[in-house]
């Protein structure tokens, strides 16, 4: 976890990119960062939007199992993660399928199951490899030490999938996200959706936890988007804000890190978190008078008995 | 439904461009015509039509409000992006384009909503979101407007005025307006027509035809009492309460 030169960043940004660049290994970070915050950030703004964020907990937890086991049968790490974020978010999707009208309910009592199964499953893997896991920390807490240009491709590929899915279903995801009933009635197959986001939600986890760790994905995944949502209730705004805060966060996530030394979580978590309390106290500045204040009286004496 | 019958033997015709109201007690059947109609759920025996075609077929041409909808304040979504969704919310592609601008105006403008329509539909008041969601259901231009309880959560005058507002869309733009009630007094001197269900049966009528006391009584098989408030409101007395009525409406009424 140290760095191989010892960095100074200065307050001069042209300087500061010129040495975050001149290595392969911070350019890999870089890149794979860029492509993680674009990913998170798009997935993480629907997904608050559909307060999925227990689902998207779980499914960041399934990275551990993934890293593990990966290392157990001497796969690629990465290829891991993918492969259990997804099949988590296909056993949580296809519960709160099968859940029906109750399928909130169902939802989160299996998404629970699958989040303890999953850890359980990443120790024993672990305790099955025996040698000793010299990453174990930035399994957990993220680095941007050793990403390789093949990850950065693959990291790229999946983004490139996921960003076609939503230029896709984007509209309808959206109705069914704010509206589900009327969403139904006007055919729009809300159900199918709400798999195939998990899907996607599952797949943008594992990415983000190659960066972040398994238990900093929340930082990218909700932070810049709860943040946007903050700051503008228009979507594609929104959006493109929450894209935008994510790269932010990144690279001076990358560059403070090398700078210190100290771990990459910490910053991109201080950073993503510094953006969302400046967005609440900015919003707390301007306030008008709290919604409860601008209403009418809510409820007038009652009615009485009616006339059903 | 879960294999209960709800209601049997009912024939009911509501006439094209007509406002009409339907009553009745709690799980009496209110919901499942409206879903019917929808064609969300199967009638097990007869048939239903919807301007002389098969329920769900013409679902574009119904503009549909489910019941209880309330957004809270975490919800931050523009009230106009939400009435746009009723335009082409079902259609793939990215939700950026602008295209159905005015008619989205249009519409805003109708229901009176067009001061708040860019604010976040979660910091509308009960009434303000009430306006919003009728302009989403609209903004189609369905030829029938199906709304669950849509006065529900508003204080008195904004049951009136909405009231008001859905008969004026019903009289200018000729949409037959099929509207789910629990109280029918905001809405009696509105109505044209009144489907009342009790007993797993059900008449339709003028309202006034409908609410009284013959009528009601011989709905239900007992003495049910109808009486006029000075004010006009009309009251029901005697009503058969069926077993295990624990709905929280019960509570405070």
């Amino acid at each position: 976890m140290h760095s191989v030169v010892a960095a100074h960043l200065s307050l001069d940004p042209a300087f500061d990119f010129d040495q975050l660049t001149a290595f392969p290994f911070l350019v890999n970070a870089l890149e794979a960062g860029t492509i993680v915050a674009v990913m998170a950030g798009v997935v993480g703004w629907f997904m608050t939007l559909r307060r999925e964020s227990f689902a998207g907990h779980s499914l960041s937890l399934m990275a551990f199992p993934g890293a593990t086991g990966a290392l157990l049968v001497g796969l690629p790490a990465a290829l891991g993660y993918f492969a259990f974020c997804g099949a988590g978010a296909l056993v949580i999707g296809a519960a709160a399928g099968a859940g029906g009208a109750r399928g909130r309910g169902e939802e989160s009592a299996v998404t629970g199951a699958v989040q303890a199964l999953g850890l359980a499953c990443g120790f024993l893997f672990l305790s099955l490899y025996r040698g000793v896991l010299a990453s174990y920390e930035s399994v957990l807490f993220g680095s941007y030490l050793g990403i390789t240009s093949g990850q950065v491709l693959a990291l790229a590929g999946v983004a490139a999938g996921s960003l076609a899915f939503f230029a896709v279903v984007g509209r309808p995801l959206l109705f069914a996200s704010v509206d589900g009933a009327v969403a139904g009635a006007s055919g729009v197959p809300t159900r199918g959706l709400g798999v195939a986001f998990l899907l996607a939600l599952g797949l943008a986890v594992a990415a983000t936890a190659q960066i972040t760790g398994v238990l900093l994905v929340f930082a990218l995944l909700v932070a810049p988007a709860a943040t946007a949502q903050l700051v503008t209730p228009r979507v594609g705004v929104g959006l493109a804000l929450g894209v935008a805060l994510g790269i932010v966060t990144v690279w001076l996530g990358v560059a403070l890190a090398y700078a210190t030394d100290y771990p990459i979580g910490f910053f991109i978590t201080t950073v993503a978190t510094s953006f969302y309390v400046l967005a609440r106290a900015a919003r707390a500045l301007v306030a008008r008078p709290p919604a409860w204040r601008r209403r009418r009286v809510a409820h007038p004496p009652s009615e009485g008995a009616a006339a059903a | 439904m879960g294999g209960q019958t709800v209601w049997s033997g009912v024939s009911l015709d509501i006439a094209p461009g007509a406002f009409a109201a339907i009553l009745g007690p709690n799980g009496a059947g209110k919901t499942t015509l409206l879903r019917v109609l929808l064609g969300e759920l199967p009638v097990t025996a007869g048939s239903a039509s919807v301007h002389g075609s098969s329920p769900g077929a013409l679902n574009r041409q119904i503009g549909y409000l489910p019941q209880r909808r309330q957004f809270d304040a975490a919800v931050r979504i523009r009230g106009i992006d939400l009435v746009r969704l009723g335009l082409d919310g079902a259609r793939w592609g990215l939700p950026l384009r602008r295209r159905g601008a005015e008619r989205v105006d249009e519409v805003l403008r109708l229901v009176g909503a067009d001061d708040y329509a860019t604010r976040p539909i979660g910091e509308l008041s009960g009434g303000e979101q009430q306006r919003v969601l009728i302009a989403q259901a609209l903004v189609s231009r369905p030829r029938l407007l199906a709304l669950d309880e849509p006065l529900d959560s508003l204080d008195l005058p904004n049951q009136t005025a909405v009231a008001a507002l859905l008969q004026r869309i019903c009289r200018q733009d000729g949409v037959t307006i099929l509207l789910v009630a629990h109280d029918v007094n905001p809405l009696l001197s509105y109505l044209d027509q009144v489907v009342y269900f009790g007993a797993g049966r059900a008449v339709v009528g003028a309202p006034r035809e409908v609410i009284n006391s013959e009528t009601l009584s011989r709905l239900y098989g007992v003495p049910i009492e109808v009486l006029q408030a000075s004010d006009g409101r009309l009251v029901v007395v005697g009503l058969p309460e069926a077993p295990a009525h624990h709905s929280d409406r019960h509570e405070h009424a």
